[in-house]
């Protein structure tokens, strides 16, 4: 616990004794205790699973806790719904947002009020404009939440949050969703929220944000309280070291390829969105060589999926001599002509569309690979369990067997199991997104190496991620998505986080000279 | 066709609108709510039964309205508790409630078939009713087809401009950010569910009592289905829906008239006039496929379990 803060404001603002939740099968959250002061920033970290966020939840009155104790302001609170939690002023920004997309931001904002907050309010949409100007927000309250960005939408919530005058604001992984420059002025704001006597509760995994502006931390390490720290007086590998247990391996830099020949190109790429809540994909060009890695970096929801369901063949639109895959114009292709033709895909969204939840292991390898275990209509059983067998050895899933069902596997392991069988086909060009999102540290690491060895043996991998720092350790060039234009494309020894992070925001949208500057 | 026949024809159409309007409001409060309902044609039918057998033992045809809407709400509520409560699948849980009360209603109404009452009589609104055409074919018509037409209004404001209508909106789109919000969204479901069972419980009364007042078997004449197709080719707005209803009533009389002036088409073609008519119109009004992606709940038919958080 810092002191400075301590001696300023002598009574917590919020203390949590003993919290513990049982989930079937996993103790979420085990006597965890937590104590917050006024005008504190307190980080929240730990692993995926590690129990953030059910702690949050519960704060929030979203789980009641089977055991413990919450005290607000020195009181003991029962916090049965989020109503009660506004009331007391706690006000959450949730990591998968809670807004409407069909109605307005003022509608949104208003659903959180109760009806004498609204009366002392008056005009809701004034005090909305009021808000957003004092804390430099920039947010519109007449329009549609559908036609907003994502980092919009955040600013969005931290509002609806400032309307009623919040003193705890609990923030879920709030810059995950960011570029680097919304990140920078999100967190001016929690700064001058902070000097305002709020307190704010910041759930994070990136460690330098965590020391850079959060004045105390504590760590969860499944579902148990692991130890707090000031993060000012850490590094960010000390902290690490306390979430993940031991030291953990880290990605050291990998060496950087040059490809060879052209194997996959996109030319002039232009597709309208297909749905209202979707991106138009604009002009896009890009050449993939043999044997490198070419990374697009963007935040989500800025044309990653309408690229890769374009190129997976999943959106079935016919475009003449756009997609060139070895030579072959994929134009009217199916998905399952395109894998044939030496094209695998491993999405974002693992069950569902990686991997059919309710199937087993095995079944889930033939979906992909129907050729070679398939005669005259006839399955070979046998065959396609010693290949799953082999895939979950060799890539160690965790499971009960080649007969587990995928939904029965953590999100690591089954992302591990996917990539293993799409290398498996020893594809010409991989399209692969968020290949470690929800992976443990272990894990990603596996998969990195797996994805640098297919690289080597010549394969054109195609990543699309939100993690720059994944991007930079991984592609051999890089690029950035920003609202369906994709920016120049560039070695990535030859860019910075910075300039990538420009592009991310659409800086180079307007100034096409750019381009050919740096090409 | 003269004057007389038009005016004849408009008054009609919109009786016959009248039942449909009724179930496809209900249906569409309960679909923005992200719950679809197939059972209407089984709720309306035993709205029917009901409502005819209440009116026929007290002799009073307010007690059939009455009686029409706490079976509908009975009704729904079988579905609401294993739809909503033991999160079964909604079709099938729909279908088997269109069957049931289909069946039930038969069973229940054996001993009434044949037997005649009074239903409601026409209210004429002083000095609108004695305009030309217009008086006849809007301001002269029995108490329930006005009563249709002020819950549109009701309906339509309360979802457009008020605080319930924006929880309605938001349970449908995103049951778990609602959640999150502090919506108690099984609840506004069960009364969304509710509401709905009501609203074709007295579709079903209005066909039992008013339009022709006794009681056959299956006499609904599944405009419990076509309501459920109009609330969705109307894009769930209710300006849409009371068109698609009227229009419904005017093919469905058309095609007697044209009947009766001896046109030599099949009637089996001719009877199909008012369901094929209703559909083609309302696809050409919701064309704008990226327009009505925004209006449909993006819940609808999708279970929701507070237990389970996303």
């Amino acid at each position: 616990m810092s002191e400075t803060l301590k001696k300023q404001n002598s009574s917590p603002r919020l203390e949590l004794l003993n919290i513990t939740k049982q989930y079937p099968g996993c103790l979420a959250n085990d006597q965890i205790c937590m104590t917050l002061m006024p005008g504190e920033i307190h980080a929240l970290l730990g692993e995926n699973g590690a129990g953030k966020s059910t702690l949050v939840k519960t704060i929030y009155g979203i789980v009641s806790p089977d055991a413990g104790q919450i005290l607000w302001n020195g009181h003991e609170v029962d916090i049965k719904s989020p109503a009660i939690a506004r009331d007391l002023g706690i006000g959450m920004v949730f990591q998968h947002f809670s807004l409407f997309e069909t109605l307005t931001v003022a509608q949104n904002i208003e659903l959180c009020l109760t009806k004498s907050q609204l009366e002392k309010i008056g005009n809701l949409a004034e005090k909305i404009r009021d808000i957003s100007k004092d804390y430099g927000l920039n947010v519109d309250p007449d329009r549609y939440v559908h036609s907003l960005s994502i980092g919009e939408r955040q600013r969005v919530e931290i509002v609806r949050c400032l309307v009623q005058s919040v003193k705890l604001l609990i923030l879920d992984e709030p810059t995950s969703v960011l570029t680097p420059q919304e990140v920078a002025g999100l967190f001016t704001v929690l700064k001058q929220l902070s000097s305002e006597g709020c307190s704010i509760l910041f759930i994070s995994h990136k460690l330098h944000e965590v020391t850079e502006i959060c004045h105390t931390a504590t760590i969860l390490r499944g579902g148990k309280f692991v130890g707090d720290c000031e993060p000012a007086n850490e590094t960010p590998a000390t902290i690490a070291k306390m979430m993940v247990g031991d030291l953990a391996e880290q990605d050291a830099g990998y060496e950087k390829a040059h490809g060879g020949s052209v194997i996959f190109s996109a030319n002039d790429l232009h597709l309208p969105a297909k749905n209202p809540f979707g991106t138009s994909l604009k002009h896009i060009n890009f050449e993939l060589l043999k044997g490198e890695i070419l990374g697009i970096a963007g935040v989500a929801g800025n044309g990653q999926e309408e690229l890769m369901s374009i190129i997976s063949g999943e959106d079935n639109r016919n475009l003449k001599k756009v997609l060139t895959l070895d030579g072959i114009d994929l134009g009217i292709m199916s998905a399952g002509a395109r894998r044939k033709s030496g094209l695998a895909y491993v999405p974002e969204e693992r069950l569902g569309r990686g991997a059919v939840p309710e199937m087993s292991l095995s079944e889930n390898t033939l979906l992909t690979h129907s050729s070679g275990f398939v005669k005259s209509g006839l399955v070979n059983w046998s065959a396609v369990k010693e290949y799953a067998k082999n895939l979950i050895s060799q890539y160690s899933v965790k499971c009960h067997g080649e007969f587990s069902e995928a939904k029965s596997l953590s999100g690591g392991n089954l992302q591990k199991f996917i990539m293993g069988r799409e290398i498996g086909q020893n594809p010409k060009v991989l399209i692969c997104a968020h290949p470690t999102w929800g992976v443990d540290v272990g894990a990603a690491l596996a998969i990195h190496q797996a994805l640098l060895k297919l690289r080597d043996q010549g394969t054109a991998i195609l990543l699309i991620s939100e993690d720059i720092d994944e991007l930079f350790l991984l592609a051999d060039r890089m690029a950035a998505l920003c609202d369906g234009h994709l920016s120049p494309v560039v070695r990535t020894e030859k860019t910075s986080i910075d300039q990538i992070g420009q592009w991310m925001a659409g800086t180079f949208i307007n100034e096409p000279k750019v381009s050919e500057a740096l090409a | 066709m003269d004057i007389d026949l038009i005016t004849q024809v408009l008054f009609a159409a919109i009786k016959t609108g009248t039942p449909l309007l009724f179930i496809a409001l209900g249906e569409a409060i309960c679909e923005k709510t992200g719950v679809l309902n197939l059972g209407q044609e089984g709720m309306m039918l035993m709205g029917a039964v009901v409502g005819f057998m209440a009116a026929y033992a007290t002799g009073n045809a307010g007690m059939g309205i009455l009686g029409a809407l706490l079976i509908g709400m009975v009704m729904s509520l079988i579905f609401g508790f294993l739809v909503l409560h033991l999160g079964a699948n909604q079709v099938a849980t729909g279908l088997a409630l269109s069957i049931f009360g289909g069946g039930l209603s038969a069973f229940v109404g054996s001993s009434v078939v044949g037997q005649t009452i009074t239903g409601f009589q026409p209210i004429e609104i002083p000095v609108l009713s004695d305009l030309p055409v217009i008086g006849k074919v809007l301001f002269s018509h029995d108490p329930l087809v006005y009563l249709a037409i002020v819950m549109a209004i009701i309906i339509s404001f309360v979802t457009n401009k008020t605080r319930l209508g924006l929880t309605i909106k938001a349970v449908g789109e995103n049951p778990h950010a609602a959640n999150a919000i502090g919506i108690k969204v099984l609840k506004v479901r069960y009364l969304a569910v509710m509401f709905g069972g009501a609203m074709a419980g007295l579709g079903g009364a209005y066909m039992s009592l008013v339009y022709t007042p006794m009681w056959v078997e299956n006499m609904t004449a599944g405009r419990g289905w076509i309501a459920l197709a109009l609330v969705v080719f109307a894009s769930w707005r209710i300006g849409n829906i009371v068109l698609g209803a009227y229009l419904f009533g005017l093919a469905s009389i058309m095609h007697l008239v044209l009947q009766g002036m001896g046109w030599s088409i099949s009637p089996n073609l001719l009877a199909m006039l008012p369901y094929v008519a209703t559909i083609v119109v309302m696809v050409i009004i919701s064309a704008d496929k990226y327009k009505e992606k925004l209006l449909a709940p993006r819940s609808l038919g999708k279970p929701f379990d507070p237990r389970q958080m996303a």
